[in-house]
């Protein structure tokens, strides 16, 4: 019993990444009709805003200890982070700690500039043309800010650890009365991914602008006759769903170190979440994100990899091949969107 | 000739010729010069561009004449190339085997592939495409290397060792390397003709003239009424459907021919090196064939081969220049000024190849969607009209004198 | 008893009835036109005449075969052909291309490697493919490519495609829509011509009283997605019911 809840909790994390970046896909999908291959990149560089602040954080001058010594004998050179001495060490280091949360506060406005300028400047270029062109051209896109970051920080994942309040482990069983151990930062995460779609789901459901781009997912022709200003408001959604995957990216840092392509293995699983869910849907691409990530970790079992070697590389595809051909429109998905 | 109109003849008839005269084409700077390394003419890099043109052109029959982009054609890249080594392992190194078990592994592969991918359309496709693509990657990395049941050796890749069947190798007559009938792929001519050396090498040639051959079926394909059908589901499936026309035997059969073409493609790759490595089948794989067809222009017949063509010959070239070379090239510059410009190049040089094709793609996808020949033949047009122009012009000022 | 029988169909779109108890019968080489009020379900019963939906009751038999659950190739082997609302050629053929298309679909297929002229030879597709573009008034366009064309030779050319098959039913989506006067009454003479001509049943969408009333020698009119009347044409203008839906309307 509790041997399958963990596996569950283990795909929780995953599944809390692949939920979020499906959730962006989505919401571009539906409200800009444009299929974006490189929304995976969006998540990568919401990694690197972590590993960026880290660094500035982390930023020092040296000193020279005259009471210590190095192996050598020389005076020990000692590095002090400008903010531990602006601040004073505890308050200083505690913010160096804390790093990967405070990224967040760095990653939104970036993110969301991120997001504008690659809607206004690329994107919305290509709503009318076919959508192999927009697959290509966000697939080169992707290539291009995946290739920017190589450059800058090298071809190596970059560890990134989370705060140490938050870096060991708890037993989450001990109020059932069983023993389930489990990293404290992957809770977490799992509670920052459930915010973070709980805080969009609320925003589409109870605001006006939420609605019009809801009217504008159903149909985009009937609410621009309405004289709605409804492309300036999916440029907003665009920065928004590049927020969402960025942020999803920053806080996964501690759990996988970032590096560069790691936006396109997180891409390609996103999109057959994406289709699993069903296109254009938004609670089909959570619900199939968390499932994925789920079944996912079951397959990673020991039983499981013993009895079908390899089942653990290939489930998703296996799975999203059955739902592809069973029911074309995915678990959730609306009527008529893609489908031909 | 051929069946060919006297247009896609004389086409079939230069694209022969500049591949068999590819040795010296492309190795017009004196080996001693400076330039000596812009010289594409020696095997190794000779043999990945007439490769990667059949890969091209079996992916455009796909792609540029019926519109279904498939994002998983190096699946079949891969299991030609694995295909190729199993021969070498169990027969010997005579390629013959090799290539045609490639051909109908992945033909058969792609039927699997094909007939379910093909069950949807649009987006839908490319992802069911990359989807297999990327469990073939998977399974070929790892479940399929298990001490037990060893298919693709995994990691370290497919090869072939001492211990290996072999059954109708004679090392004593034959060379240990692949080979056609005794002459190796790797037996090179050289030819010192006063400052330059031309390479004749046997693994070249029998590529080239199967991509002449593939290049030639791919005209026929383009020019018969198969091909217009193919057309005609990238111009209107709904008519079609309504014409009668059941689409997906179409686009099943174009689906196969270019897997067959793909794997025929990868088991070329592996005749001219034993090696296959998964990461073939890779997804960033699929990516550089879409790449070649939208470059050089897709639903055009030559447009896949020379959009092989300069991918392979830039990478090849920016992977050797370096910071080195750049200082050299604009040591006429200032100090300062030489510096910055070195600076400004360096990101999209050596290393930073991939960079400069994925801009260079984006630019080629928004400004010129019909890729090369497009642009080729908007130059051609233009400097047409200036020549129109200015005759149309000494015209009117003649009668003024 | 007709060569096309509609009976008891009925269709819901979650909660919306789109089609109720639609009875239709049309006769063999008559004019018959359906009618009816925008969100009378004319479209929703065609696409179910073409197999583009399946109804949820009823039977739809096409010269005494059912026509449900087939795809919409099938049907159209069955020899029904359909014209769109806006028409629906290969853009990036040409217009003698486009034409050969549906003389190629006859054979069943061009699963061939013969180059395109080696085939024409060898049969009379490009024969039958020119002489219908004669036909149609397009045989100085053979060579355009079919996006180029204007709104009514598009049109003509989508008519000449269906008609090349030799179908038995013709159904034609409102095919006047969006067209110039001159354009309609085109058409019109057009169609009347292949009805006169040719052994032909035709099945006509429409919307404009003009059309239908130059073209239709029956009449259905349709209204909340269940036929209201079905007679000739002098009978429906002076039905008071039928005014009241619909000319009432317009009138």
């Amino acid at each position: 019993m509790d041997a399958i809840l963990l596996q569950i909790l283990n795909g929780l994390d995953k599944g809390s990444a692949y939920a979020l970046i499906a959730l962006g896909l989505t919401l571009i999908f539906g409200t800009l009709g444009v299929v974006n291959f490189a929304h995976g990149a969006l998540f990568m560089i919401g990694a690197f805003c972590a590993v960026t602040l880290q660094r500035i954080l982390n930023l020092s001058f040296e000193t020279v200890d005259e009471t210590q010594t190095d192996f050598l004998g020389n005076p020990l050179k000692v590095k002090t982070p400008y903010v531990e001495a602006w601040f004073g060490p505890d308050i200083g280091g505690s913010i160096v700690d804390w790093a990967v949360p405070l990224a967040i506060l760095f990653a939104i406005p970036i993110m969301i500039g991120v997001g504008y300028v690659m809607e206004r400047g690329l994107i919305k270029h290509f709503y009318k043309r076919p959508h192999a062109d927009q697959i290509l051209v966000t697939f080169g896109l992707a290539i291009v800010l995946q290739e920017v970051v190589k450059y800058f920080y090298g071809a190596n994942p970059i560890q990134t650890p989370a705060p140490d309040a938050l870096n060991g482990v708890m037993n989450l069983g001990a109020v059932i009365g069983m023993d389930i151990i489990y990293p404290v930062w992957r809770v977490v995460y799992f509670a920052f991914a459930v915010l973070i779609i709980g805080g969009i789901f609320c925003f589409l459901q109870f605001t006006t602008f939420g609605m019009v781009v809801r009217a504008g997912m159903a149909d985009r022709e009937t609410v621009g006759l309405l004289g709605i200003n409804i492309d300036r408001r999916f440029t907003i959604m665009f920065g928004i769903a590049a927020a969402v995957a960025g942020l999803a990216g920053v806080m996964y840092t501690p759990i996988n170190p970032p590096n560069y392509h790691m936006g396109m293995d997180f891409l390609v699983l996103s999109f057959v979440v994406v289709v699993v869910g069903g296109m254009g849907s938004l609670p089909g691409a959570v619900l199939a994100g968390f499932l994925l990530g789920i079944l996912e970790s079951f397959a990673s079992t020991t039983w499981a990899t013993t009895t079908l070697p390899g089942i653990n590389q290939i489930i998703i595809y296996l799975v999203a091949i059955a739902v592809l051909l069973t029911r074309p429109r995915g678990l959730m998905g609306r009527k008529g969107v893609m489908e031909d | 000739m051929f069946g060919l109109n006297k247009k896609d003849t004389s086409v079939l008839i230069i694209v022969a010729v500049m591949v068999m005269l590819a040795p010296f084409l492309l190795n017009p700077f004196p080996s001693a010069s400076g330039l000596a390394q812009f010289n594409a003419g020696y095997p190794d890099l000779m043999q990945k561009f007439v490769i990667f043109g059949i890969f091209a052109i079996g992916f455009n029959i796909l792609f540029g004449l019926t519109g279904y982009l498939s994002f998983g054609h190096a699946a079949f890249l891969g299991v030609g190339s694995y295909s190729c080594v199993w021969m070498f392992k169990l027969l010997g190194y005579n390629v013959l085997p090799g290539i045609l078990l490639s051909i109908a592994v992945s033909g058969v592969f792609a039927l699997l592939i094909g007939y379910v991918s093909l069950r949807r359309s649009g987006i839908y496709f490319s992802i069911l495409t990359l989807a297999f693509a990327q469990m073939s990657y998977a399974l070929a990395y790892s479940v399929l290397s298990n001490p037990k049941f060893n298919l693709t050796n995994g990691e370290t890749g497919l090869q072939v060792y001492a211990d290996d069947p072999q059954w109708f190798h004679n090392p004593d007559r034959l060379p240990d390397l692949p080979h056609l009938f005794g002459l190796s792929m790797r037996a090179t001519y050289k030819l010192d003709l006063g400052a330059w050396e031309f390479q004749f090498n046997a693994g070249y040639y029998l590529c080239a003239v199967i991509m002449l051959a593939c290049f030639y079926l791919a005209i026929r394909i383009f020019r018969s009424p198969f091909g217009m059908m193919l057309r005609a589901v990238k111009s209107n499936q709904q008519r079609m459907n309504y014409t009668g026309l059941n689409s997906r035997p179409y686009t099943l059969a174009a689906f196969v021919i270019s897997g067959m073409y793909a794997g025929l493609a990868g088991g070329l790759l592996s005749a001219v090196d034993p090696l296959a490595g998964a990461e073939r089948m890779q997804w960033t794989a699929s990516g550089e064939v879409v790449l070649m067809t939208i470059l050089g222009g897709a639903g055009t017949l030559i447009g896949p081969v020379l959009g092989a063509g300069f991918i392979k010959y830039f990478e090849n070239i920016f992977s050797k220049i370096n910071d080195y070379v750049l200082h050299s090239w604009f040591s006429f510059l200032p100090d300062g000024m030489e510096d910055a410009v070195v600076f400004l190049i360096h990101p999209f040089i050596g290393k930073g190849w991939h960079l400069t094709l994925g801009i260079l793609f984006m630019l080629v996808v928004i400004f010129l969607p019909g890729g090369l020949v497009e642009g080729g033949q908007r130059l051609v047009n233009w400097i047409r009209g200036r020549k129109a122009k200015s005759s149309t012009a000494a015209h009117e000022t003649n009668p003024a004198e | 008893m007709g060569i096309l029988e509609v009976k008891d169909v009925g269709k819901r779109f979650g909660g919306l009835q789109a089609l109720s108890d639609v009875n239709l019968s049309v006769k063999e080489n008559s004019v018959h036109a359906i009618i009816g009020p925008n969100g009378a379900g004319k479209s929703t019963l065609l696409n179910c005449l073409v197999g583009k939906l399946i109804p949820d009751t009823g039977s739809v038999m096409f010269d005494g075969q059912s026509v449900l659950g087939r795809a919409p190739y099938e049907i159209n082997q069955m020899g029904i052909s359909r014209v769109f609302q806006t028409p629906e050629i290969f853009g990036d053929l040409t217009v003698l291309e486009n034409m050969m298309i549906p003389c190629f679909a006859k054979r069943d297929g061009a699963f061939e490697l013969n180059a395109l002229s080696a085939v024409l030879k060898q049969n009379d597709i490009l024969e039958r493919a020119e002489h219908m573009l004669e036909e149609m008034n397009m045989a100085d366009k053979r060579g355009m490519h079919a996006a180029a064309l204007s709104r009514g030779d598009k049109r003509r050319l989508e008519i000449g495609m269906c008609l090349s098959q030799e179908p038995r039913l013709l159904l034609l989506d409102e095919p006047t829509a969006g067209m110039a006067r001159a354009d309609t009454n085109n058409t019109i003479d057009l169609l009347k011509q292949i009805s006169e001509e040719r052994d032909i049943t035709i099945a006509i969408i429409e919307h404009d009283m003009h059309v239908v009333f130059s073209l239709a020698n029956r009449i259905t009119v349709l209204a909340q997605g269940t036929p209201l009347v079905e007679d000739d044409p002098q009978n429906i203008r002076g039905n008071p019911k039928v005014r009241e839906a619909y000319l009432g309307e317009s009138a």
